[in-house]
């Protein structure tokens, strides 16, 4: 394996890909049923399916690593991919960003009789008043929340928690690189212990705003762009602490070793994304 | 080899075609309108055309000039050169040149397009899923405009008319030579305002108000057509404009008046069920049919249907069903039509809905009923 | 310890083959297969409304359903016909044009494939819905496409999931192979052009298919969860969506044409037996064109109200694309002069190709005009302009392709004649569909309308009769393909005479794997 290039590992035939997109296609048809038409099956049907392979297929993996088929030139594939897809769900973030950044800086103006579409405002909307945030709608027909969460309470919180669980990981990193297991599972188990944590907080402060601040999805643009882009971090702070929970447990088994953990460091890129996209949202959604 | 040759001749063909047709009237080509915008966007329009037209003859000249003596068949030997720094920096710098000489014209024309400020007329055009509605402001003026071709027409039983598809029953009227401005929304999905001789399109955005402007320099009817995607009926959902002089207009602003008034006062008289059922159907095919169908079927599962629906049937749904016409159903393409037709037009409309197609009910809504569950709103 | 691992053999037997597979061969004449299936599902819709429109008045279709055949041609094409086939390019030639043994990821590339036909399914499924098919147009501006749409909508958004899970999976995987598995002695700079522009154009993908999917969520939530992303009345802005929907939309067209780029400057140099004029430059013009395409999306929003600034920087941004794009045309003709060519039929449709894409580009800066656009906006000039650009632009270069690559695909000549009548029938056949398109929207045909008024009809008409011999000219494709599979005059490694790279350094046809050591190149 010293030349990378003599030898690529090409995977025989593999049944996953294709039982994986039966799952994936389960999931979306059964989704749609699930909304339009109110049957769960399909739908369940296809969350377990994904399961079983994220079990397999991982599990397919790992052992191909074991058997030392993956030359250099293929973790690099694997670095590479894992670099592009974090790429895209960067993007996919900054589609409900650039939504509220609109909102915010265009269209709750114009609505207010800024700018360059003043006549909306006499015309349509003469009772509205917008400020961010945005309480009150243009139409009154959406619910209004009585308060906001505060940002130095819960969600400061979250920030510290997060921001923490970012340096453990490095810590368990730094260990795994020195070959100190113990430390790195001790280390790794501390960062998925606050990666939950944070979920918990979460869910508390999603509590709070739905029984106590009437503030709820439906709270006009405010609540949209609220709960939508901290609903989809929160789903990625899930994932990421399964993914952690699962290398955690690989840990356990004496899984990677100092100079070959690419299933290690995959996560942990994964967790720092998350990490910054809290940043981003502590900052834009609940400070300024 | 002749393919070449036959291909440049089509070719040569479809270039002579097209400017042909630059010169020829609007069938071919952009209209001039009969704006000044108008016409500065048509001649920035040929401009552009033409730049376009000379470089693309120098490019292909080149090409088929290539094509035809450099072929191997007439034994053509490759050269190898494959760059020249010069060549690339002259073909990158002079189109920039040539796009910031039609930058120029076209930023004016934007400029005096988005000057929307000292209109002297101002009308407020909001787009419903199929028709428009003109609010004059300040006049205390608003009516709507449906389509006015004959669906035989359309089903191709009869011939159809040179205005076909063009042609409303109340068309817009404005002053010539005034600065009109449009104050452009929507009701329910994104339409779009526009009439080409004016050279204005404006998107109607639901809940928001985009403006334009136009001065009208000749005395004349002008068509167009909803230019936005709205649904079923987006093709045919046109426009008409009447520009007329000052005191015409002044004219039929008092006679416009006149006539809302003496439907208004046609409510408080007693109609029959016949007159009500003669009526209502006219009222049901301008501003019903469309969704609800002809024939009262409905389209499902967009459309419910009227004919044999509960709601037009039984006594105990009377209420609903006036008040789903009159306050429409939010968030659905039933509008609200209490504000948009008149009582007697409404309480003929729910008659017919509860007596046609077999729904004989024998109801009669009155015009009056109406008016009070309006003002009791 | 790699020896123990058996990748040396043929392809398996039986319908595993296909489904297992991750051989990028495979995938890629899968990827090609289901494209031209789409391509004739999308044709027949396209027919349907040709047929609508042959005269006034309502005739063959309802317009709701004429509205959801408008839809639908256009999503189906544009996803499941331009899109997948150079996709199926790319697996085929990109591992050898570069020298790898295959691609990257290959078991993800089979995932990336399979997930296309289920994406597919899905959307055609909708046609036998409740309420019909999407009908709001392939650019399903809200609210139309939220509030007022078929019940069916709900599916849709999960097939454009789908669809976007598959194109960015599939992305990825062109950009790992193309970063990591080049032939030790393959510079970035000597990478063939196709490759390039794939590299780009991956990018392209990876950067807006997320936000794609992001809008669609939205929509859904809209739909179904009560929020106000698009509406008002809560504080959002139907806008919003356009400028979502476009931040994709304009940098997917550039998806669909530069791969095609790419293959006109493969094709291009072989043909004229000369070197590509301007090797470097047609690299920077690409990544100019992907980068300034980011800066243009409200373009297609001139009259939806954007203020004065926006309207004139969106202006200035759009018309810049074309100083890149005449490079690129400039540099093909720049090839072509004192060349020594030859017309086979992948010459012949590139060189359709340069003119006809050309014609749409200028129509394309016409556009950009802002003031002109508030008259063409919406009209059959936008629908002429996006078919030049896409039918012997982005149609023809796949075509093309096809009968360039072919004879390495299947180890046999495809019929020349047959090829050449496929080529002018499709070229006289589309000249007659989309020019006359020109004319009615100049002279103020809307788009996607049902029904017209007079003064339209002869033209209609006559692009009616040409989209007929257009579309059925594709079934002598079809046949050219059936016979090329299935024997012919056995090719060479070297197809072409003028032909460089490192696919012509394999035999045709091309072993099922190749290079498991990687080459020298030059
Ligand atoms: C492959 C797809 C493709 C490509 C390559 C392009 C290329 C371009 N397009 Fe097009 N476009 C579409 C697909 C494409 N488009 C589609 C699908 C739509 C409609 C979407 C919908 O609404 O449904 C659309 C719509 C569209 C609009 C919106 C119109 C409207 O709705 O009102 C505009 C406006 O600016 C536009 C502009 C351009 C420009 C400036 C280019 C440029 O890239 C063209 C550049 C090329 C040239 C200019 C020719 C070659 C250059 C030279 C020879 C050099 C010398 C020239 C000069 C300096 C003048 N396009
Ligand atoms: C790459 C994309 C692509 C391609 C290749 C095409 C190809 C064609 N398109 Fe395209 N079109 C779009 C993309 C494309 N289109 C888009 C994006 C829109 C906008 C949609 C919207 O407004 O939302 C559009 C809209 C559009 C309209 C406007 C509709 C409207 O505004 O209402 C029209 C009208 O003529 C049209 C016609 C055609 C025709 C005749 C072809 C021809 O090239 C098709 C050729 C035909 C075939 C290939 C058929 C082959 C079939 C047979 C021979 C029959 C045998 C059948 C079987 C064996 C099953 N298209
Ligand atoms: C643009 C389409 C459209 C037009 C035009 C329209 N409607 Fe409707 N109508 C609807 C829709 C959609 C509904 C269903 C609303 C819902 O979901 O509850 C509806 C519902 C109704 C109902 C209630 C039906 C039921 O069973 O609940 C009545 C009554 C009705 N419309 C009467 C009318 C009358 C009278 C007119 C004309 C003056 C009219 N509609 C014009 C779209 C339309
Ligand atoms: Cu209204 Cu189209
Ligand atoms: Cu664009």
């Amino acid at each position: 394996m010293k030349n990378s290039h003599e030898h690529y590992y090409v995977p025989s035939q593999s049944a996953w890909p294709i039982v994986a997109t039966f799952a994936l296609f389960f999931l979306a048809f059964g989704g749609g049923i699930l909304i339009n038409y109110g049957s769960p099956l399909l739908l369940t049907a296809g969350v377990g399916l994904m399961a079983y392979i994220f079990y397999g297929w991982f599990s397919k993996v790992i052992e191909e690593s074991h058997d030392g088929l993956y030359s250099v030139q293929m973790d690099n594939s694997f670095r590479l991919g894992m670099a592009w897809f974090i790429f895209s769900e960067v993007m996919f973030f900054a589609a409900f960003f650039g939504a509220l950044f609109y909102v915010r800086t265009l269209a709750m103006p114009w609505l207010n009789g800024e700018g360059d579409h003043a006549m909306t405002h006499e015309l349509l909307w003469p009772n509205f008043i917008g400020e961010w945030p945005l309480l009150n709608t243009p139409a009154t027909s959406s619910s209004v929340p009585s308060g906001l969460p505060d940002p130095f309470h819960l969600p400061l919180i979250n920030t510290i928690l997060l921001v923490i669980s970012s340096v453990t990981l490095t810590i368990a990193h730094h260990a795994l690189k020195e070959n100190d297991r113990e430390k790195t599972i001790r280390w790794m188990a501390i960062t998925l212990v606050l990666g939950v944590a944070f979920l918990i907080v979460q869910g508390i402060e999603y509590y709070e705003a739905y029984a106590h601040l009437g503030l709820t999805l439906e709270s006009g643009i405010y609540g949209s762009t609220f709960f939508m882009l901290t609903g989809f971090h929160g789903v990625h702070v899930t994932l990421g602490s399964i993914i952690l929970l699962v290398i955690l447990m690989r840990l356990l088994k004496g899984h990677f070793s100092a100079d070959k953990h690419f299933g290690f460091e995959a996560s942990a890129w994964y967790w720092h994304f998350v990490d910054v996209v809290w940043l981003g949202l502590f900052i834009f959604v609940y400070i300024v | 080899m002749k393919e070449r040759s036959c291909s440049s001749a089509v070719l040569i063909i479809l270039a002579a075609l097209w400017s042909v047709s630059a010169q020829a009237d609007w069938a071919l080509n952009m209209t001039e309108g009969v704006t000044e915008v108008s016409r500065s966007i048509y001649s920035l329009h040929m401009q552009i055309f033409w730049i376009c037209v000379v470089i693309a003859i120098a490019v292909f000249s080149v090409m088929f000039w290539s094509i035809i003596h450099h072929r191997k068949s007439v034994g053509a030997k490759a050269e190898q050169f494959h760059e020249n720094t010069t060549v690339e920096l002259i073909w990158t710098i002079v189109p920039v040149l040539i796009l910031v000489a039609m930058a120029v014209p076209a930023t004016t024309t934007l400029i005096e397009m988005y000057d929307t400020s000292d209109s002297d007329v101002d009308i407020q055009v909001t787009g419903y899923q199929w028709k428009w509605q003109y609010q004059y402001l300040g006049e205390d003026l608003s009516f709507f405009s449906n389509l006015s071709t004959n669906p035989d027409e359309i089903n191709n039983k009869v011939e159809k008319n040179k205005n076909y598809l063009l042609e409303v029953d109340e068309p817009l009227v404005v002053p010539i030579g005034k600065k009109i401005r449009f104050l452009v929304t929507s009701n329910d999905v994104i339409h779009s305002w526009w009439v080409p001789a004016f050279a204005v399109k404006r998107d109607a955005i639901p809940g928001f108000i985009n403006e334009s402007w136009t001065r009208i320099d000749e005395v004349g009817t002008y068509r167009g057509q909803c230019a936005e995607l709205c649904g079923k009926d987006h093709g045919f959902m046109p426009i008409v404009v009447q520009a007329v002089t000052d005191e015409d207009y002044a004219l039929w602003l008092t006679e416009k008046k006149a006539s809302i008034a003496a439907e208004v006062a046609a409510a408080a008289r007693v109609w029959s069920l016949e007159e009500l059922m003669v009526r209502g159907e006219q009222v049901y095919q301008k501003n019903c049919a469309a969704c609800h169908q002809v024939g009262g079927q409905g389209i499902s599962p967009m459309f419910p249907a009227l004919k044999a629906s509960a709601i037009a049937t039984q006594a105990e749904q009377r209420d609903a069903h006036i008040k789903i016409v009159l306050e429409g159903r939010a968030g659905t393409a039933m509008q609200a039509y209490g504000a948009q037709l008149s009582a007697v037009e409404l309480a003929a409309v729910i008659t017919y809905e509860r007596n046609a197609w077999g729904n004989d009910t024998g109801d009669i809504i009155t015009p009056q009923s109406i008016q009070s569950m309006l003002k009791s709103k | 310890m790699t020896s123990a691992v058996d990748h040396h053999h043929g392809p398996a037997t039986g319908m595993t083959r296909w489904l297992f597979t991750t051989n990028h061969k495979d995938i890629g004449s899968m990827y090609l297969i289901f494209s031209l299936l789409m391509f004739f599902i999308g044709g027949s819709m396209a027919l349907i409304i040709r047929m609508e429109l042959v005269e006034p008045g309502l005739q063959v279709v309802q317009p709701e359903f004429f509205n959801q055949m408008t839809t639908m041609h256009g999503l189906i094409m544009v996803f499941g016909a331009v899109m997948p086939a150079f996709v199926g390019l790319a697996n085929w030639m990109v591992p050898l044009m570069i020298g790898a043994p295959d691609m990257a990821l290959p078991r993800l590339n089979n995932f990336s494939f399979w997930l296309l036909p289920f994406a597919f399914f899905m959307l055609l499924s909708t046609l036998v819905m409740d309420g019909g098919a999407p009908d709001f147009g392939w650019t399903f501006y809200a609210p139309l496409s939220t509030t007022y749409a078929p019940p069916s909508v709900t599916f849709f958004i999960f097939a454009i999931h789908l669809a976007g899970v598959s194109s960015i999976l599939g992305a990825i995987n062109v950009i790992v192979t193309i970063m990591n598995m080049r032939a030790p002695s393959m510079s970035y700079m000597k990478m063939p052009l196709f490759v390039w522009t794939w590299l780009i154009t991956a990018f392209l993908l990876v950067a807006v298919m997320p936000v794609l999917a992001g809008t669609v969520t939205m929509m859904l939530t809209d739909i179904h969860f009560g929020t106000s992303f698009f509406d008002a009345g809560g504080g959002g802005d139907p806008v919003l969506f356009q400028h979502l929907f476009w931040f994709f939309g304009h940098p997917e067209v550039y998806i669909m044409i530069l791969p095609a780029f790419g293959i006109i400057s493969q094709i291009v140099p072989t043909f004229s037996r000369k070197p590509l004029f301007g090797y470097a430059s047609m690299v920077y013009a690409t990544s100019s064109i992907a980068l300034l395409s980011f800066t243009v999306w409200a373009h297609h929003m001139f009259t939806v109200g954007i203020p004065l600034v926006g309207e004139l920087f969106f202006m200035y941004a759009t018309m810049l694309i074309s100083v890149p794009t005449g490079v690129k045309v400039f540099n093909w003709v720049a090839t072509m002069f004192r060349g020594s060519m030859t017309f086979e039929t992948p010459m012949l449709f590139a060189i359709a190709f340069i003119v006809l894409f050309t014609i749409g580009g200028f129509s394309g800066l016409m556009l950009a005009i802002s003031p002109a656009d508030f008259q063409y906006h919406d009209t059959y000039f936008v629908v002429a302009h996006f078919h030049y650009v896409l039918v012997p632009g982005a149609v023809f270069s796949i075509m093309a392709a096809a009968y360039y690559w072919m004879p390495k695909w299947t180890g046999n000549m495809y019929d020349e004649y047959l090829g050449k009548c496929h080529f002018w029938c499709s070229f006289v056949g589309l000249n007659l569909t989309f020019f006359p398109m020109h004319f009615v929207g100049l002279a103020g045909m809307p788009r996607r309308i049902p029904d017209y008024s007079i003064q339209f009809a002869d033209f209609n008409l006559v692009s009616s009769l040409g989209g007929f011999l257009f579309g059925f000219s594709q079934l002598i494709f079809v046949l050219v393909v059936v016979k090329c599979v299935k024997g012919g005059k056995k090719a060479e490694a070297v197809v072409w005479e003028g032909a460089e790279g490192l696919e012509w350094q394999v035999p045709s046809p091309a072993p099922y794997h190749t290079f498991e050591t990687p080459p020298e190149v030059k």
